[in-house]
């Protein structure tokens, strides 16, 4: 239990996908210029990456390795299309808001991420559970990164408007240098956090540093060619 | 022996030339164009000023010490930036947006990346269109000269630079009746942000830059030539459409006081005529092509983004280097 409990906090801020591992930049980016398409996006990966990576794991004996990335890819498309399909007949107000990036889930670097550095060689639950905190911690980062840049940016937060700001919107927090300038603001102060921890910071120079740098398999094959 | 044989450690060229000498000189040089933001624009300009440069050094001040590094405020260099981000602002803009504009420029384009000379892009600049993207319409409200300075609904007018946008191959007298005399341009009799209104002013600021050889003239002459030439052309050789678009817009403020700035601008002579004829045609094909009237801000940032490899392509060789061939061994 106590592993499981491991696996679930690590996503939350140990190994954010977004502010630490640097994952799904492109999505969070694009889909933060309102709290509520960040939540949906959130949601909707989540959905997509705790099913794909239950379905991964299950099949991780039966996949052949050379072609396993094809395989997860179709495994995950199975469960895009699930949720496109769903949010277009439920929420379609938000399927416009998503526009392209709803099935450009496919391609997620978290969700495919997951699946090759830990639900191809750990046991069910345990990647159901891993699943589900990269989940939580994917939408709570884009939901800081809304919150931030809606607030600034539109002086509204979910629609309502903030007093002071609304009259006096920062235009640049919803254009693409303010996202960049949120997203950077907040990687720091995750990193921080970690680093009181006792965590490594994410500092993108080489293998060493990164906090996946147990599971990942390039390292492995990278250290085997060595030896 | 009268005369003592000094024997010491390198260095041994000293310069009485010291970081707070250079902007106090900058200072100085910018007086006169504030001077004439004040006569045009009254008390208003100098309030906006004040605040500026106040928030900037403020700033400055609690940003180190929360930073917990050394106090640079002796440096001056945070009035400077305050005070060229004052000079590029309308007279109008509401005081936090001008204390906004400054803190922006001196936390993040500034401390951020390690205080001064550490820099990668002029601070005011970016200040200023970090104000003009978020905040569009305070930032195009350009008070015309001596039009009550108080009130912030001041009788507004287009700048030149605006109208000169409209014209079609330079022919200028199709719309002369909303563009100011060329005199009116060299003095400032039209609108525009606080410093750039007075060409004049600007001009003399700059040449006691260059005077006091704390500017090079290589940039500004690179700079102004290839817009006065770029101008030309597109005017079909007019010569007064060449004359409103130089004396128009940030052009003067830009190249004597922003593009100049040392710790974003290539240190050697080629460097600098490279850095100074880019500025001038990102200005020009702004000006002329974008939809923008006005592109000297984003042309100096775009140009600073260039800098470190405008030094990688211009560092000098040393005497008698030979380039090592390629495949071959060097003897």
């Amino acid at each position: 239990m106590a592993k499981l409990t491991k696996e679930f906090s690590k996503g939350i801020i140990a190994e954010n996908p977004v502010l630490r591992l640097v994952l799904g930049t492109c999505p969070t980016l694009a889909t933060t210029t309102s709290v509520e398409s960040a939540i949906g996006m959130g949601l909707a990966a989540s959905i997509v990456l705790v099913c794909s990576n239950i379905v991964i794991s299950a099949l991780r004996k039966v996949i052949p390795d050379k072609v396993r990335i094809p395989a997860y890819i179709v495994v995950i498309a199975s469960f895009v299309t699930i949720v496109q399909m769903a949010v277009k007949a439920f929420l379609p107000s938000l399927d416009e808001q998503l526009g392209v990036y709803l099935p450009l889930i496919v391609v997620n670097c978290i969700i495919l991420g997951r699946a090759e550095a830990f639900a191809g060689k750990n046991p069910v639950l345990a990647s159901a559970v891993d699943g589900l905190g990269m989940g939580v911690g994917f939408t709570a980062a884009l939901f800081l990164m809304g919150a931030v840049r809606e607030i600034f940016g539109a002086g509204t937060f979910l629609g309502t408007g903030v007093p002071f700001l609304e009259s006096n919107p920062m235009l640049i927090f919803i254009l693409p240098p303010g996202g960049f300038f949120v997203y950077g603001i907040l990687m720091a102060a995750v990193n921080r956090l970690a680093e009181k921890k006792g965590k490594p910071r994410a500092e993108l120079r080489g293998c060493e540093a990164c906090p996946m740098a147990q599971s990942c398999a390039i390292r492995k094959t990278d250290k085997e060619a060595a030896e | 022996m009268s005369k003592k044989l000094t024997v010491s450690p390198s260095p041994h060229v000293r310069s009485k030339e010291t970081t707070t000498g250079i902007m106090l000189d900058v200072i100085i040089a910018l007086i006169p164009a504030l001077i004439m933001s004040a006569y045009y624009f009254g008390l208003r300009a100098l309030l906006l000023t004040a605040v500026c440069v106040g928030s900037a050094v403020l700033s400055e001040y609690v940003c180190r010490r929360v930073m917990k590094r050394n106090n640079t405020l002796g440096d001056l260099s945070a009035v400077v930036t305050g005070l060229i981000l004052a000079l590029n602002l309308p007279s109008s803009l509401p005081l936090w947006m001008g204390a906004l504009g400054s803190i922006i420029a001196i936390v993040v384009v500034k401390q951020m990346f390690g205080g001064i000379g550490q820099n990668f892009v002029n601070p005011a600049m970016t200040a200023r269109i970090i104000l003009m993207v978020s905040f569009p319409t305070a930032m195009a409200h350009w008070v015309a000269p001596f039009a009550g300075s108080w009130s912030p609904d001041a009788v507004t007018a287009a700048t030149p630079m605006a109208v000169l946008a409209g014209v079609q191959g330079g022919d200028v007298s199709a719309v002369a009746d909303s563009l100011p005399s060329l005199t009116g341009m060299l003095f400032g009799v039209h609108g525009g942000s606080m410093g750039e209104v007075c060409s004049l002013a600007l001009i003399a600021g700059g040449l006691y830059l260059i005077i006091r050889k704390v500017i090079s003239p290589i940039i500004p002459l690179c700079f102004i030539g290839t817009v006065a030439v770029f101008m030309l052309i597109a005017g079909g050789g007019s010569l007064e459409f060449t004359a409103y678009q130089l004396l128009g817009g940030g052009l003067m403020l830009g190249a004597f006081f922003m593009a100049t700035d040392y710790s974003t601008s290539p240190l050697n002579k080629k460097g600098k005529i490279i850095f100074g004829i880019g500025c001038g045609l990102i200005t020009s094909i702004i000006r002329i092509f974008g939809s923008l009237p006005e592109g000297v801000s984003f042309s100096i940032i775009l140009m600073n983004i260039l800098v470190p490899h405008i030094e990688n392509l211009t560092t000098p060789k040393p005497f008698g280097y030979v380039k090592e061939k390629k495949g071959g061994k060097a003897e």
